[in-house]
């Protein structure tokens, strides 16, 4: 689904993600691991198309397109979604046409016919209430004054809406109560299916618990050092990151 | 320019002879005696330049440069009733007049029987029928400041008078069309406005300016409002002047205790545009509420002067006015918040936020507070900015384009105004206005 070769990207001329390499195929969930700062979230953002980000050198190949020459908002309509470590506040547009102007965009793109405001209505009523939330939000301003747990849940709501084909869950865990924590992990375990990919960047195991990956990465200083299997996250959650770093200094 | 302006006062002096003549007998009227003496004064005020303080953003020079013949000394101008339809509120059965050049047209208008005594009608009809509540009301409020308001009394014929009697409350809001321009000559238009609700009456006004030719004209109009004691009043303003026009209003409002006023301004067209808005809280609880919401784009200028004058303890007053501004397009607020010793409590607010579109685009803004009392609290606060571009970034990232995100960001933005206007099919109006206006897709 996704091939992504010797990635370099800077911010401000600073080189963040140093050549980074990664393939995640159809059907398969991968986890990212890896202590602050060590270009997670600049991953998911170069993929989403973040113009704040300068990308040096590599490629990235998303269902056979260039991913890195499309604008975000075409990535986004070929099928790519990113679930924000902090989600943005849009005072004074409802989530209600937010999600279904972007529903359209992507009906359109697709050449298909836009929603009719029933089956809208249908579609968001069945996945927000599968994800506990309150029909109310629906009329609020996207984000706007939502709790750090209501922003979190609003991203996969956005998730199950456009139904992507490769979902980036930038720390969903964080700031969800354990029971939120289960509702959001199932909600993304409904969405996979052998046809679509998720990546997770988190920093706890027991995220990995509902949502069990097929692979778990570890970043350190902008390179995936180590990969694994789930168990990898285990023996991180037990160990930590200092017995990797030397294999950090080793690849450089 | 002395020179040149001179040549502009002989013009519209001269033509009141003749603006005389088509008064029909009305030229010994009482009132025609307030038009003279506006004449004389218009004749000996100068007119303001960018070193007159209340002016200094706003170069007028444009709108000395033309002649605009008076309407009533013009050829007038077919309207049909389809393009009154065009700009009347759908939903509206009654009650809207429609004024062509500023001349009521009693065809095109549409009222119900009057009920309870309120009054809508034209001033024009009034005067005829020497109404003492129009002749003891009128020209009363609003000092003439410039040449410009004593122009529009010497000229006034004809406008909006509205009186709502003790303790009524009307429901549906009033639509007043002023259709403007003729593309046969360059007109002067002077609408004169009169508004009075008594004492517990309510009623919320639409006054809507239209541009219907795209020949320069000059819209200069004064609006009276006397606010009685718990009255409410809400007057929405929709400028859409042609984009070659000139549009200058002074809107005066006088509010007693416990009453509640709020003007919306929404400012969509007009080479020059430039409003006063002006309020004397000469009571107690009073609550006063400006809100306004300007576009200027390509080459236009649009200019919003206010002034909240706290006379007496514990009211408030609170203006927000957001600008957007792209093209060359250029901004001006500037806002006077005056509380007097003996207006103890008052908290007064006051806030003016501009987002520029493009490069070329300016804005210029300036909060006066001059505070004599104190026990107040009082805030001003001025931010100009761009478009968000992590907001953007969020929303291109559900697969909007970039037009689109950008749109939705400038509705957003003008939001927080459009929010406070109480009449649904109006705010829709509008939010689809500002994006044809901007040649922008809309949301
Ligand atoms: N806009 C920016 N300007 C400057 N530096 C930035 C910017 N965004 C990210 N960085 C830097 O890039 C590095 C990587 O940040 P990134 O957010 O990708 O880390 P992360 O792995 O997601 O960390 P965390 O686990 O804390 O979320 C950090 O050192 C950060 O300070
Ligand atoms: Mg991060």
């Amino acid at each position: 689904m996704i091939t992504i070769k010797n990635l370099h990207a800077e911010i401000e001329g600073k080189e963040i993600l140093r050549g980074l390499n990664l393939e995640i195929n159809k059907g398969e969930i991968h986890a990212i691991m890896g202590p602050n700062g060590s270009g997670k979230s600049t991953l998911a953002n170069v993929l989403a198309g973040n113009e704040n980000f300068e990308i040096t050198k590599g490629e990235v190949n998303f269902e056979g397109k260039d991913l890195l020459d499309m604008a975000p908002e075409d990535r986004a309509r070929e099928g790519l979604f990113l679930a924000f470590q902090y989600p943005i506040e849009i005072p004074g547009i409802s989530n209600n046409v937010f999600l279904k102007t972007a529903i359209n965009e992507l009906r359109k793109y697709h050449g298909q016919e836009e929603i009719t405001p029933k089956e809208f209505l249908e579609l968001i009523k069945e996945k927000s209430s599968l994800l506990g939330m309150d029909s109310s939000l629906i009329n609020r301003s996207v984000n706007q004054g939502f709790s750090g747990g209501e922003k979190k849940r609003n991203e996969i709501l956005q998730l199950l809406m456009l139904n992507p084909k490769l979902a980036l869950l930038d720390e969903t865990d964080s700031g969800l109560d354990i029971d939120a924590l289960k509702i959001v992990a199932e909600g993304v375990n409904r969405f996979k299916n052998e046809n679509n990919a998720v990546l997770v960047v988190t920093h706890y195991q027991r995220l990995l618990d509902y949502i069990v990956p097929d692979f778990v990465h570890v970043l350190y200083k902008g390179r995936i050092i180590k990969s694994g299997d789930k168990n990898l996250a285990l023996e991180l959650e037990e160990k930590g990151y200092d017995w990797l770093k030397e294999t950090e200094a080793e690849l450089a | 320019m002395e020179e040149k302006n001179m040549k502009t006062k002989k013009w519209y002096s001269q033509n009141f002879i003749e603006f005389e003549k088509k008064l029909n007998g009305q030229a010994g009227s009482e009132f025609h005696k307030v038009r003279k003496s506006a004449l004389s004064e218009f004749e000996n005020l100068p007119f303001p330049t960018l070193k007159t303080e209340d002016w200094k953003y706003t170069n007028i020079k444009p709108i000395l440069k033309q002649n605009f013949t008076p309407a009533q000394n013009a050829a007038p101008v077919k309207v049909t009733k389809e393009l009154v339809s065009n700009y009347k509120m759908d939903g509206f059965l009654c009650d809207y007049l429609v004024f062509v050049n500023g001349i009521y047209d009693k065809d095109l208008s549409c009222l119900s029987e009057a009920a309870k005594g309120i009054i809508v009608d034209s001033l024009g009809n009034l005067l005829k029928k020497n109404s003492d509540l129009v002749l003891n009301k009128i020209a009363k409020l609003a000092e003439i400041e410039n040449p410009f308001n004593a122009l529009n009394t010497a000229y006034a014929v004809d406008g909006t008078v509205v009186y709502v009697p003790k303790n009524v409350v009307v429901e549906k809001p009033i639509q007043v069309i002023f259709l403007n321009g003729s593309d046969d000559e360059n007109v002067l238009i002077t609408p004169r406005n009169l508004i009075i609700a008594e004492e517990n009456s309510q009623v919320k006004l639409i006054f809507n300016y239209e541009g219907i030719s795209s020949k320069p004209y000059f819209t200069n109009t004064v609006t009276e409002v006397y606010t009685s004691k718990n009255a409410v009043i809400e007057l929405n303003k929709i400028q859409n002047e042609d984009n070659n026009s000139f549009h200058i209003e002074k809107t005066q409002i006088y509010q007693e205790d416990g009453s509640n006023f709020t003007h919306s301004s929404i400012s969509f067209g007009g080479l020059i545009a430039r409003n006063d808005i002006n309020s004397m809280l000469d009571g107690e609880n009073v609550e006063c509420n400006y809100y306004g919401l300007y576009l200027a784009n390509e080459s236009r200028h649009v200019d919003h002067h206010t002034f909240v004058d706290h006379a007496k303890p514990n009211s408030v007053s609170n203006e927000l006015y957001k600008g957007i501004l792209d093209d060359s397009g250029h901004g001006v607020f500037s806002g006077k918040i005056l509380v007097r010793q003996n207006a103890q409590k008052t908290n007064a607010y006051q806030s003016n936020k501009s987002v520029l579109l493009s490069p070329e685009s300016q804005v210029d803004t300036k909060p006066q507070l001059e505070i004599y009392a104190d026990d107040v609290k009082c805030s001003h606060g001025a931010t100009v900015g761009h478009l968000d571009d992590e907001a953007k970034y969020y929303i291109r990232s559900r697969g909007i384009p970039v037009e689109l995100a950008n749109s939705m960001l400038i509705t957003a933005f003008a939001n927080d105004v459009l929010e406070n206007i109480k009449i649904p099919e109006l705010r829709e109006k509008l939010n689809h206005m500002i994006f044809e206006k901007l040649h922008r897709v809309e949301v």
